[in-house]
């Protein structure tokens, strides 16, 4: 035994004697993952959280929640001598006069772009896949909560330095929430301690951002993170990796490695970002004033589908009894978000009770598999990509010279007839993916290779699949649909009703595959392929 | 299972293809020595970092291509910072991929749900525990623990009632009285109608009092605009026309969507714009909307001109100015 054998044997000891760790770690370590980018995701999203945490921290040092007056005398010339807010005083002074601070300003803001955009892209292969099914519908779930919070989190951060930009932001928020029916002038006055913009707002959103918030982050992305672990991860499948195995590499030491060296490379990337690419110059906009406004007003992009769909809504208010409703606020900025997180978060459950579906499932789908799903998501993403542009208008329309109104009006229609075409052409393109596979299986690659047969026929010559990717393509299951049985033999009507029917509807729908070869037809066929 | 409908057989996990360095010693040196450098590499981005941060001024400017002048204090503690962290990710990955195992390895799934007797007694537990509090024999004690903690969170929300005042009339309000007088914002000078060309724009505030203070509240109500346009341009009702003055029209400033400062004006079209969600209102006619969100054209103030000369409110807003709200009188 050497000696640091000795010592870390003395170490592990000291530590086992007093928590029993030895036993858990020593299962944890060999800890089996699974190996696809994919997966990679939602770890990057972990990461860019923690990389918020640290650089976060940094600016508080230096920044200063507060709303008091006062005259900039820092090293930025134009805006000498301007009045302004001490909060935005402080974020010019990390600026310019924090060695550091503006690169670490500019890796936090990075990093929350970064952030969003990991759980988002996280949230569409978790959703493609098929792995919110059960036992994960849980997990969904906090995700979805982490999705929403995450939002929040990034409009408050980037409110925060109380420039003429983050201002308008906020005064929009504003109109918002006085926009509720009923309560809504009290709840703005109740939020920002008055009237528009007051002296307090700043203060709260600071302590919501860098405490409250984070803090349910940790909690949930524990969670989340626990689940994962004790749930195992999904697997694509493939040859040996079936619904009880998980096939992969053990945490200790490939994984160890691998995220813990993906953790650095996360972090270098935002800090190369942070370092070239200029992000929110704040000293560019000056201090906020509700009498000013900067052309091209753009929130970061994660908000952009919320503003476009505020800027296409119709110009509708009701009075009524002396009281004044205003859709046009109420229907894109609570209304269209509510419906779209709310059936986001229940869609596992939709799915599983519309399909009768109620087992485990650990084996990722291909999403061709699953034509409906697939086009389903489709559909809500062409929604949210229209309602994206819409937010991005006026910039398309100074960059590519069209006209504001235009761009509207194809975003007003095109929001409500573009979804739709989009589910039918993703469900027509995944059962054209599915024939191609059939194709595959049964017939094998095409090789590009002529070959002229002795009567003068020209052939290509197909080169067949190897049996472990012919079973990748057809390990599926493909749902029959389910019989509606109206009423019983002796006549009485099915007690499930309108659950019968929508069932059996919906499982029809799933039924529309092309039937993927089986094991007779590929033994047919081999041997006398063509 | 009929036998049309079997499905192919699963071949099982691939044979294990070793890599180079797993089978040539050469290679696997050479693999150590890479990560090695790799990791040296992420050293060096280090002293880059120390180096820019003490010893480059951040007056410095250095020209790149593609990004043009370029702070080289900035630009160097940013790389340094970003090499030094991403050559040891790097190194990492390089070490996991190459020299250590990639054999894959099947760890078996467990039923998640538990076992049918912990179940039952879990079940039977949680029973007896209830039937020990006897939950369900006092109905009384449940009922008034529940009405008790229903009420003693109550408190939790009362004590946010100072978190602001109740609004009051505040939002039908501005600092816009009979007889104000408009003053340039900024430089807060009484203005007469000469000052205004045909076809300018200038935002005004209403004139502060001896000792008074604009703050940004006062900003966000009584921001307004004044076009100048020529008598003959207006399509206005006869009230409507009796509130300009020489062609002289004053409109909030505050979008009646969501508060934004309506900024832009196109001269030509005699159109202002809110840049936030593209509402525009048509200033010949009292601001109506014809395009975007916005559900109501801008309030429009009366203006006429004191004994002096200069412009002065003929009256308050008659409406409230800004975004809508739950009270407010259409």
């Amino acid at each position: 035994m050497t000696a640091r054998e000795r010592v870390a044997g003395t170490v592990a000891n000291y530590v086992d004697e007093r928590t029993g760790a030895a036993a858990w770690m020593k299962k944890n370590l060999q800890k089996v993952f699974p190996d696809h980018w994919s997966f990679m995701l939602g770890e990057i999203a972990l990461y860019s959280f923690v990389i918020l945490l640290l650089s976060g921290t940094f600016l508080t040092f230096w920044f200063d929640p507060s709303m008091r007056h006062v005259v900039y005398e820092g090293s930025y010339q134009p805006l000498k001598d301007v009045e302004m807010s001490a909060a935005y005083a402080s974020a010019l002074h990390i600026s310019f006069d924090v060695r550091g601070g503006l690169l670490m300003r500019q890796i936090h803001h990075w990093a929350a772009l970064i952030f969003m955009a990991a759980i988002v892209v996280h949230l569409l292969r978790v959703f493609f896949t098929g792995a919110f099914r059960k036992p994960r519908e849980f997990n969904w779930i906090l995700g979805i909560a982490l999705l929403t919070l995450g939002i929040v989190e990034g409009f408050l951060g980037y409110s925060l330095p109380d420039d003429l930009l983050s201002g308008t932001g906020v005064r929009i928020a504003h109109a918002i929430i006085q926009s509720i029916p009923v309560v809504g002038t009290y709840l703005s006055f109740f939020a920002f301690g008055g009237a528009f913009p007051g002296e307090i707002f700043i203060p709260r959103i600071y302590i919501v951002h860098v405490l409250l918030l984070p803090g349910i982050f940790l909690a949930l992305i524990t969670v989340h993170l626990m689940l994962v672990w004790y749930q195992k991860h999904t697997q694509y499948p493939g040859p040996g990796r079936t619904e009880k195995n998980v096939v992969g590499y053990p945490l200790m030491p490939v994984y160890m490695a691998k995220a813990g060296g993906f953790f650095f490379i996360v972090f270098g990337v935002t800090a190369f970002l942070g370092a070239v690419a200029s992000i929110n110059p704040i000293w560019l906009y000056g201090p906020y004033t509700p009498g000013q406004i900067s052309a091209g007003s753009q929130p970061d992009w994660y908000m952009g589908w919320l503003d476009g769909l505020v800027r296409m809504a119709p110009p509708i208010e009701t009075y009524i009894f002396g009281y004044t409703i205003s859709w046009n606020i109420l229907i894109p900025g609570l209304i269209v978000p509510g419906i779209i997180f709310t059936g986001m978060a229940l869609y596992p459950f939709i799915e599983s009770w519309l399909s009768g579906d109620k087992r485990e499932h650990h084996l990722l789908d291909r999403p061709r598999n699953v034509p409906n799903r697939t086009a389903l998501g489709v559909m809500s993403l062409t929604f949210m990509v229209i309602a994206m542009i819409n937010g991005g208008n006026d910039i398309i329309a100074t960059h590519f010279d069209l006209s504001i109104n235009q761009i509207m009006w194809f975003s007003r229609i095109g929001i409500i007839v573009l979804p739709p075409l989009a589910f039918v052409i993703t469900k027509r393109i995944c059962l054209s993916l599915q024939r191609a596979d059939r194709e595959l299986v049964l017939h094998g690659k095409e090789t590009g290779r002529l070959v002229m047969l002795p009567h003068g026929e020209f052939i290509e010559v197909h080169e067949e699949l190897s049996a472990e990717k012919k079973f990748t393509l057809t390990q599926h299951e493909q749902p029959k649909a389910i019989a509606l049985v109206k009423e019983d033999a002796g006549g009485v009507l099915n007690p499930k009703g309108i659950r019968a029917r929508l069932q059996a509807r919906f499982s029809a729908a799933n039924a529309e595959n092309i039937a993927k070869p089986t094991a007779t037809e590929v033994k047919e066929l081999e041997g006398g392929h063509h | 299972m009929s036998k049309e409908l079997e499905p192919l057989a699963d071949p099982g996990l691939p044979e294990h293809v070793h890599r180079k360095a797993d089978i040539d010693p050469i290679a696997a040196k050479r693999a150590e020595r890479q990560v090695a450098v790799l990791f040296a590499l992420s050293g060096a981005g280090t002293l880059l970092f120390i180096y820019s941060f003490f010893f480059i001024k951040d007056d410095v400017f250095i020209f790149l291509p593609i990004m043009g002048n370029t702070n080289a204090h900035q630009l160097g503690i940013g790389m340094g910072m970003a090499l030094s962290l991403l050559f040891i990710g790097f190194g990492a990955v390089h070490w996991a991929k190459t020299l250590m195992p990639d054999q894959e390895v099947i760890a078996y799934r467990h039923e998640l749900k538990s076992a049918p007797e912990d179940r039952s007694e879990f079940i039977k537990t949680a029973k007896e525990g209830a039937e020990q509090a006897g939950l369900g024999r006092r109905p009384l004690i449940k009922r008034s623990l529940a009405a008790a903690v229903g009420l003693a969170g109550l408190p939790a929300v009362i004590l946010l009632r100072d978190l602001g005042p109740l609004p009051g009339n505040s939002l039908n309000e501005t600092n816009w009285k009979t007889g104000t007088k408009l003053v340039t914002d900024p430089g807060d000078r009484p203005i007469k109608a000469s000052d205004l060309e045909v076809g300018g724009v200038a935002q005004v505030m209403p004139a502060l009092l001896a000792g008074q203070k604009r703050t940004l509240e006062d900003i966000a109500k009584d921001a307004v605009l004044l076009i100048r346009l020529r008598p003959s341009e207006f399509q206005l009702d006869a009230e409507r026309l009796s509130w300009t003055h020489e062609g002289i029209i004053a409109f909030s400033k505050i979008c009646s969507h969501m508060g934004c400062a309506v900024a832009l004006y196109e001269q030509t079209t005699k159109h202002l714009l809110c840049p936030c969600h593209q509402s525009t209102f048509d200033v010949t006619r009292a601001a109506k909307v014809i395009f975007g969100p916005s559900a109501r054209p801008l309030p429009q103030l009366a203006i006429t001109v004191d004994a002096d000369g200069y412009l002065i409110a003929k009256q308050p807003f008659t409406e409230a100015v800004g975004p809508s709200f739950w009270e407010r009188k259409s």
